[in-house]
């Protein structure tokens, strides 16, 4: 057993109080450590920008959120005039929704823009697997929490995705309709999944800043990768985090806040659907279901397949693989910039993301569903090419430092 | 040091002789820490204001009451802003005991009756005991209301009698519409 540092006896309270507490908790050691002398790449692009912005967003998310839930009501017969409310009488209501609302399409502009980032440079590959597996967690806690408040205002898109994506679990052999019954707390989307929708949604994200936590511990463990996608060595490639990147993270903010503010002023509707200012009805289902934006390549991957089984395993499969994605890249060179062939693949994987997505949003018949199919294909063949694209690629030199 | 010209003190690191200038570094660092805290205060105050009454809860600010309902010595109980409201219709009776007692030794919070009554037929007066909230009821010795919660005794004008409570009952803003109708708040 290894015993405790000894720390030695402890300063006074009056005369070093904050010496005092530091004995007791060591907070400028994580401040310090952490924030300020923490050692950084000195070759970090802007594209290193989006890990703290994700905080940000996601800290703005569970601030906004906690304001709603303080006029919100979880009750069906409630629900949709409780936004309404909001939007009309609650003061500065309409701004803190609006804030919410952007804030989950930029949430994921942001995350999306981190993985690219992560999936170029190779930031997933060894010795830092486990903090890109802690990411997709992360995504997978993201697209349940968005899922369910967009259930919340209770309109037609909330009540029909709700029953669309719930239904998707039925698919499970022989006991998947007792578990979508389990879900809804009845035999429809109804009082009771509303009310546990409401409470998963106000928890999930809690859940979300305890695992982004265990991911910069592990982020901090090796440190953050870099764009030649080497290892640094050398004392002078490194530079604190204070003032270099804090004042770097807070300029890319200022930046990011200019987009998501005119969203939130002048089209805070722009990435919703029109029909969810419809209260939700049983009876009628709306004549052209489509997820939110981020969902829609996922969306596409579901419907490009003709079997209803195979097309929820084909869509949970498009998330789930990035798990592996560390175990299928064998190559030890991270920086897409010094694999001709990798560098080639993901542009065209990014490109068919989009291609994906803009399916997603198109009805699913004739050329579309063709053209979803083939990026179905090229989405799962990005992957599953990498253990032989990794072994016959020759990569460029890579430079001796930065 | 005196042979020191207006040459060398454009020197950008300071000697230990001369006293650090603010350079423009602190400038920005002041500037930047400004719009900051603008910008924290301007982000925080919507969410402030969001917690203050709503609208439609503001829209509730008056009440108008319909007065030809109560018979002269009753009293009705109506609602302003969520709390309750005594209207009571005072007869002759309690018109003069009131007035007998402007002045009397025994009020706790010493007010005439003319000071809190607009008509001297209409008391209105707020339901809520001034101790710690309670609705008193009718009773107590001196024919007005006595809270159960303590044994506070107000008389017909609301006025404090006995404590535990340190003043008479409020008056809330209102004014006569008509004969009949008052507007509350």
């Amino acid at each position: 057993m290894k015993m405790k540092k000894d720390r030695g006896p402890s300063p006074d309270i009056l005369k070093d109080p904050a010496g005092w507490v530091d004995y007791r908790l060591p907070f400028k050691w994580l401040v310090n450590d952490h924030l300020i002398d923490y050692p950084t790449p000195k070759n970090l692009s802007y594209m290193w920008n989006f890990g703290s912005l994700a905080g940000v967003a996601l800290l703005l998310q569970i601030v906004t959120g906690l304001f709603l839930a303080m006029h919100y009501k979880g009750d069906v017969t409630l629900a949709f005039d409780s936004i309404q409310h909001i939007m009309r009488n609650v003061q500065g209501g309409w701004l803190i929704r609006n804030m919410h609302m952007v804030g989950a399409s930029f949430f994921f502009i942001v995350v999306y823009i981190h993985m690219f980032r992560g999936l170029y440079y190779g930031s997933y590959k060894s010795p830092r697997e486990i903090l890109w597996g802690l990411g997709v967690i992360i995504l997978l806690l993201m697209m349940a929490t968005a899922f369910m408040g967009y259930v919340l205002p209770w309109g037609q898109m909330s009540y029909w995705g709700a029953t669309v994506i719930t239904n998707l679990l039925s698919v499970i052999p022989l006991v998947g309709d007792d578990i979508v019954i389990w879900l809804w707390g009845g035999y429809s989307v109804g009082d009771p999944t509303l009310t546990r929708f409401y409470a998963l949604h106000f928890v999930l994200p809690f859940v979300i800043a305890a695992v982004t936590m265990l991911h910069l511990v592990a982020l901090h463990t090796h440190g953050s990768n870099n764009p030649k996608g080497i290892d640094l060595k050398k004392e002078t490639d490194f530079i604190p985090f204070h003032p270099y990147y804090t004042m770097k993270d807070i300029f890319g903010l200022g930046v990011y806040l200019m987009p998501f503010l005119f969203m939130v002023f002048y089209l805070p509707d722009a990435l919703g659907h029109p029909d969810n200012y419809i209260p939700a009805d049983p009876l009628v289902t709306p004549a052209h279901i489509v997820p939110e934006w981020y969902f829609l390549p996922f969306y596409a991957i579901l419907r490009a397949i003709p079997s209803k089984e195979l097309g929820v395993l084909a869509m949970f499969a498009s998330i789930l693989i990035l798990f592996i994605l560390p175990l299928l890249d064998r190559s030890k060179v991270r920086s897409a910039s010094y694999r001709p062939i990798y560098q080639q693949m993901f542009w065209i994987f990014a490109v068919n993301a989009l291609v994906l997505g803009w399916c997603g949003a198109q009805p699913a018949e004739g050329i579309y569903v063709i053209i979803a199919r083939v990026c179905t294909f090229v989405y799962f063949a990005f992957f599953l090419s990498l253990p032989l694209v990794s072994r016959i690629e020759k990569p460029r030199p890579l430079p001796k430092g930065i | 040091m005196a042979q020191k010209t207006a040459k060398t003190s454009v020197k950008i690191t300071p000697s230990k002789e001369q006293p650090q200038q603010p350079d423009r570094r602190d400038f920005l660092t002041t500037v930047f820490g400004m719009f900051a805290g603008v910008g924290a205060v301007a982000a925080v105050l919507p969410f402030v204001r969001s917690l203050s009454p709503s609208r439609d809860v503001a829209a509730q600010a008056t009440t108008e009451v319909d007065l030809s309902d109560i018979a002269e010595g009753s009293s009705k109980t109506v609602m302003w802003r969520g709390k309750p409201i005594f209207i009571l219709h005072r007869n002759a009776e309690q018109i003069a005991a009131a007035k007998r007692d402007d002045g009397a030794a025994s009020l706790l919070d010493p007010q005439n009756d003319a000071d809190r009554v607009k008509k001297e037929k209409w008391l209105v007066v707020s339901a809520i005991c001034t101790h710690l909230g309670c609705v008193p009821g009718k009773g107590g010795q001196h024919g007005g209301w006595l809270c159960p919660c303590h044994g506070s005794q107000f008389d017909t004008s609301g006025r404090l009698r006995r404590g535990p409570a340190a003043s008479n009952l409020e008056v809330p803003p209102y004014e006569f519409l008509n004969d009949t109708t008052i507007r509350i708040g």
